[in-house]
């Protein structure tokens, strides 16, 4: 195989449905892989269940039947997504040992499919986080280079990816937990439309900005991907009753004459080398006929105070249930029911989820409302609305994944806020409800990957595919390097 | 000094759709501890609510019963309180856009008591204490719950006993809810307080929790205003706090005050999108809104002429109401068939829940054709009440009680004939009757009556009895 990820799906399917290997085997290289890997990409192997399901596929694929393209695939699923009798601990002690008793819907979709789910992958606790390090196992390892960390808050899922110990990763995206973390690995990360693949079963962080998210090798592969679990969840109301995903038949288009809007807002205090790197993709979008213009989107600006405002707010009360009472953590000695959950709720969350508990309460107690939740709420329609304006004018914007890449682990911060800047490119989308897609576009000097975000109006993950794929043939994939390690096919 | 008792209610009011609010678990009372639960209502990690379109249209109809403007838009929020019966740790409710605004409920008096809003939430989980450990039921978690709000309008424990069993009445009428206390499908947070008499200015207000009966409600509310006027008069102040009732004593303690007050920390709920009306269907609704108990009434009184205490026991449940409705269908004397239901039928039937069920054997038109047979005059009151007595034992119709010939009634002459020799075969009572005792004609009318076999009209008898004896 070439240096260059081309894409594994449709390859992994041809192999094991012209039966040039069994699942058996593949899920078992992998597995192997995961055993012996250094990434701390996992939190949980899902062995047995794993092989049951490859068995499974095997005898379809003997009965002569036909199978789904996803079937057989093996893949992960980052530890905020419900999987039915499997350990979902949110990287929290908090839900250490917590199986739950149902399946969320994306991963259901998948698994009737046929997807082989090898296990559980790392996260930033609670999804609150971009470096992974806040999870209680530790951060995971960036394969390209194992001293710095994968961003977050999917970080296991980036790593398992990038590192070949798993073909795909769903990962969940409040404010670039996919995109982020899918550009410091060198892989693609598609945070989809707000309401175009269920909620149901992720555990919630920020309810009105979550999304559950692909991390693939390609885009190509998270388009296979995303039309498999995107779609109406009668279980979700926000799910979109209206949406039909066919984003990998557009795949083909055409995309001369495409008008690429770049916000320059976006590129202020971005690294010199990013910048560079993202300014040789726009020539090369140039060469194929797409326009390209530089605007002002100063709207930009307030998302990100706006976003720590409403996300913590809704954090807050969503993370209130845990309180030892029915699941999860709880405290082993205490006089009355209020010092049980004090404890419980002391021991079980670590530093970053109680500083935006402690911030979100704070956002909607009363006298201070109106002064934070409800001007976020207005500034957040207003930042809505400028992008709504912009997607008149552009097809789709070209910005920066990360104005940085990886950082070395167990860097020192001077604050809390010196984390959360390095969120300003990504926090804006889920604000606003749009989709975007995380695509390499090179590496830096250090030799660590480099990722351009491209954005599209709601429910424009087709173009916004298709413009990523666009990028990756006439590049020829050269930015999607492999590394050395894992399953290699 | 004098002192106008000012008291707001907010009343909560169970629903009775088939299942919860927000998920599709059995709403039903009484079941097996736990039994009536899934990952939604228990609000196990990663689950979302879904709004029940039925709560929503009782919502509608309730609303539109009480004279309440339906919002086109409204929404649902977050209420964040932690408590061992509260699986999410807050409650979804509505506090920013509730579904129903500005209605009132008319007292007899003629009197309005307005209603601020209705709004849609979903009722806590049980705790159940035994034996020193506390335990938890979720079945009721979850249940679908309306609350009624009113303005601080009410000025007596009567208004708001009034206004309390009306609420009952209407949302009866309008089947949303059985509205039963022993239940706790109906119960009320009662807000009083006291100001001078004509003052403008409210005073310091308290509030008691969780009434679950309305005449401890009415008691609250008296000894509240009592204890109030008391702390005045001798130069105190009130203290704003959440009260509980305590029956056995008829006084109220404090549960916290206002110092201590929750801090709900309300915002929009994310998971939940906005509720969206339109006027048709809104219009829809209100067209299948059945006639209500004050329409009603007012009916009975003005247009049929029935007593108001009668009209009074007549709407006030449904079912007897229906059933009334039904049973004069083509009368023109409809007293007859209240007075029957009034009372020989309710005195058949012993609780106020057997009145409320109104089971009885006897269908609306077996009523309605005894009552026809009494108004083309082919049946007298007499032998029609021994009748209905043997319907309502048997679910059987008139006509198997009835001969052909009780039917046919008797004519004057014939009676006047059996009169004349009744007077000439008694000389006794006759002597008797004219000496004084009036009793003496009773056992004159009561052979003749014997001799008709019952057909004959007692009062027509006793009149020409009189006039024979008195020529």
């Amino acid at each position: 195989m070439s240096d260059q990820k081309r894409g594994i799906i449709k390859h992994i399917h041809k192999l094991i449905s012209k039966k040039e290997i069994s699942c058996m085997e593949l899920t078992k290289k992998y597995l192997d892989e995961i055993d012996k890997s250094l990434l701390n990409a996992y939190i949980t192997v899902c062995e047995e269940d794993a092989l049951e399901q490859a068995k499974k596929i095997d005898e379809k694929v003997g009965a002569g039947e036909e199978i789904d393209i996803l079937a057989g695939v093996p893949m992960t699923l980052k530890d905020v997504i419900s999987t039915a009798g499997i350990e979902t601990t949110c990287a929290s002690k908090m839900l250490m040992g917590y199986k739950p008793i149902y399946d969320a819907t994306a991963w259901k979709t998948l698994k009737d499919k046929g997807a082989v789910l090898l296990g559980k992958t790392n996260m930033d606790e609670f999804a609150m986080g971009s470096s992974c390090e806040n999870s209680c196992i530790g951060g995971s390892k960036n394969p390209h280079n194992t001293d710095y960390v994968t961003g977050g808050s999917s970080g296991g899922g980036a790593a398992a990816v990038a590192g070949n110990i798993a073909a795909y990763a769903l990962g969940s995206d409040t404010g670039g937990s996919v995109r982020q973390p899918a550009s410091f690995c060198g892989i693609v990360g598609l945070k989809p439309t707000y309401g175009s693949v269920s909620r149901y079963g992720l555990i919630a962080y920020g309810s009105g900005f979550d999304q559950i998210g692909v991390l693939a090798q390609t885009a190509e592969d998270a388009s296979i991907i995303f039309d498999s679990i995107a779609g109406y969840d009668p279980m979700d109301s926000t799910s979109s009753p209206k949406y039909t995903p066919n984003s990998y038949e557009s795949l083909s288009g055409d995309i001369k004459g495409l008008k690429m809007g770049i916000p320059k807002e976006y590129y202020d205090g971005v690294d010199e080398e990013v910048r560079k790197l993202i300014e040789e993709a726009m020539k090369v979008y140039e060469s194929m006929g797409v326009k390209i213009e530089y605007f002002s989107l100063p709207e930009v600006k307030y998302t990100l105070p706006v976003y720590y405002i409403l996300v913590c707010a809704e954090a807050a009360s969503n993370l209130a249930r845990f309180d030892g009472v029915r699941y999860g953590h709880r405290t082993e000695h205490y006089k009355d029911v209020n010092e049980m959950m004090c404890k419980t709720r002391s021991e079980g969350f670590g530093a970053e989820v109680k500083r935006r508990i402690l911030l979100g309460n704070y956002v909607l107690s009363s006298g201070y409302y109106d002064a934070y939740y409800k001007k976020a709420q207005n500034i957040r329609k207003l930042i809505t609305s400028a992008f709504y304006k912009a997607f008149r004018e552009y097809d789709v914007l070209l910005t920066p994944t990360s104005p940085v890449t990886a950082f070395p682990m167990n860097k020192n911060y001077g604050s809390p806020q010196e984390v959360y800047l390095a969120d300003i490119c990504t926090v804006p989308v889920n604000t606003v409800g749009i989709p975007g897609i995380s695509v390499p576009c090179g590496f830096d000097s250090k030799g660590l990957p480099v990722g351009m975000q491209i954005l599209g109006d709601r429910f424009s993950e087709s173009k916004i595919l298709n413009v990523a794929h666009r990028y990756e043939i006439e590049t020829q994939y050269e930015n999607n390097k492999c590394v050395d390690m894992g399953v290699r096919l | 000094m004098r002192y106008d008792l000012v008291v707001g209610l907010e009343t909560h009011v169970e629903l009775n759709t088939k299942t919860k609010i927000f998920c599709n678990c059995a709403n039903k009372f009484g079941s097996e501890p736990n039994t009536n639960c899934c990952p939604i209502c228990l609000g196990h990690p990663g689950t979302l609510p879904k709004l029940n379109e039925k709560v929503v249209n009782f919502a509608i109809r309730a609303g539109l019963a009480l004279n309440c403007e339906v919002n086109l838009i409204s929404k649902m929020d977050r209420k964040n309180y932690v408590y061992p019966d509260l699986p999410k740790a807050y409650q979804i409710s509505q506090f920013y856009d509730p579904i129903c605004k500005n209605g009132y409920i008319e007292l007899d008096s003629g009197k309005k008591i307005r209603i601020n809003h209705i709004h849609m939430e979903e009722d806590a989980a049980k705790l159940v204490y035994k034996g020193g450990d506390t335990y938890v039921d979720y079945n009721r978690g979850g249940v679908p719950l309306l609350e009624v709000v009113t303005e601080p309008d009410i000025s007596s424990s009567d208004e708001a006993k009034e206004y309390l069993e009306k609420l009952q009445m209407i949302m009866r009428y309008i089947g949303v809810s059985d509205c039963k206390m022993q239940e706790g499908s109906i119960k009320c947070d009662v807000n009083v307080s006291v100001k001078p008499e004509g003052s403008d200015k409210l005073g310091i207000r308290t509030e008691i929790k969780n009434m679950n009966s309305i005449t401890f409600m009415a008691k609250a509310i008296d000894y509240e205003r009592e204890r109030h006027i008391e702390i005045i008069e001798n130069g105190g102040k009130i203290m704003q706090q959440t009260l509980r009732y305590l029956p056995e004593t008829n006084s109220t303690e404090s549960m916290r005050s206002k110092e201590d007050a929750q801090d709900y920390r309300y915002f929009r709920d994310p998971d939940l999108v906005d509720i969206v009306l339109t006027k048709e269907q809104i219009n829809e609704i209100r067209n299948s809104l059945p006639e209500l108990p004050g329409e009603r009434f007012k009916k009975y009184v003005n247009e049929f002429g029935i007593s108001e205490n009668d009209a009074v026991l007549l709407v006030k449940y449904k079912n007897v109401s229906d059933y009334f409705e039904s049973a004069i269908e083509g009368l023109k004397n409809v007293k007859t068939v209240s007075n029957f239901i009034i009372g020989q039928i309710f005195r058949s039937l012993e609780t106020e829940a057997e009145k409320e069920e109104f089971k009885i054997l006897t269908a609306p038109n077996q009523i309605n054709e005894l009552a026809k047979l009494i108004e083309s005059g082919k049946l007298n009151m007499n032998l029609a009440k021994k009748a209905l007595i043997k319907m309502l034992e048997s679910g059987k119709p008139v006509t198997e009680f009835v001969s052909e010939s009780d039917m046919k009634g008797i004519s004057r002459e014939e009676m006047k004939k059996m009169c004349e020799e009744a007077v000439k075969a008694n000389e006794n009572a006759v002597k008797d009757y004219l000496s004084g005792k009036e009793k003496a004609l009773k056992a004159l009318l009561g052979s003749v009556m014997k001799q008709t076999r019952g057909r004959g009209n007692a009062q027509e008898i006793e009149e020409i009895l009189k006039g024979i004896i008195v020529k």
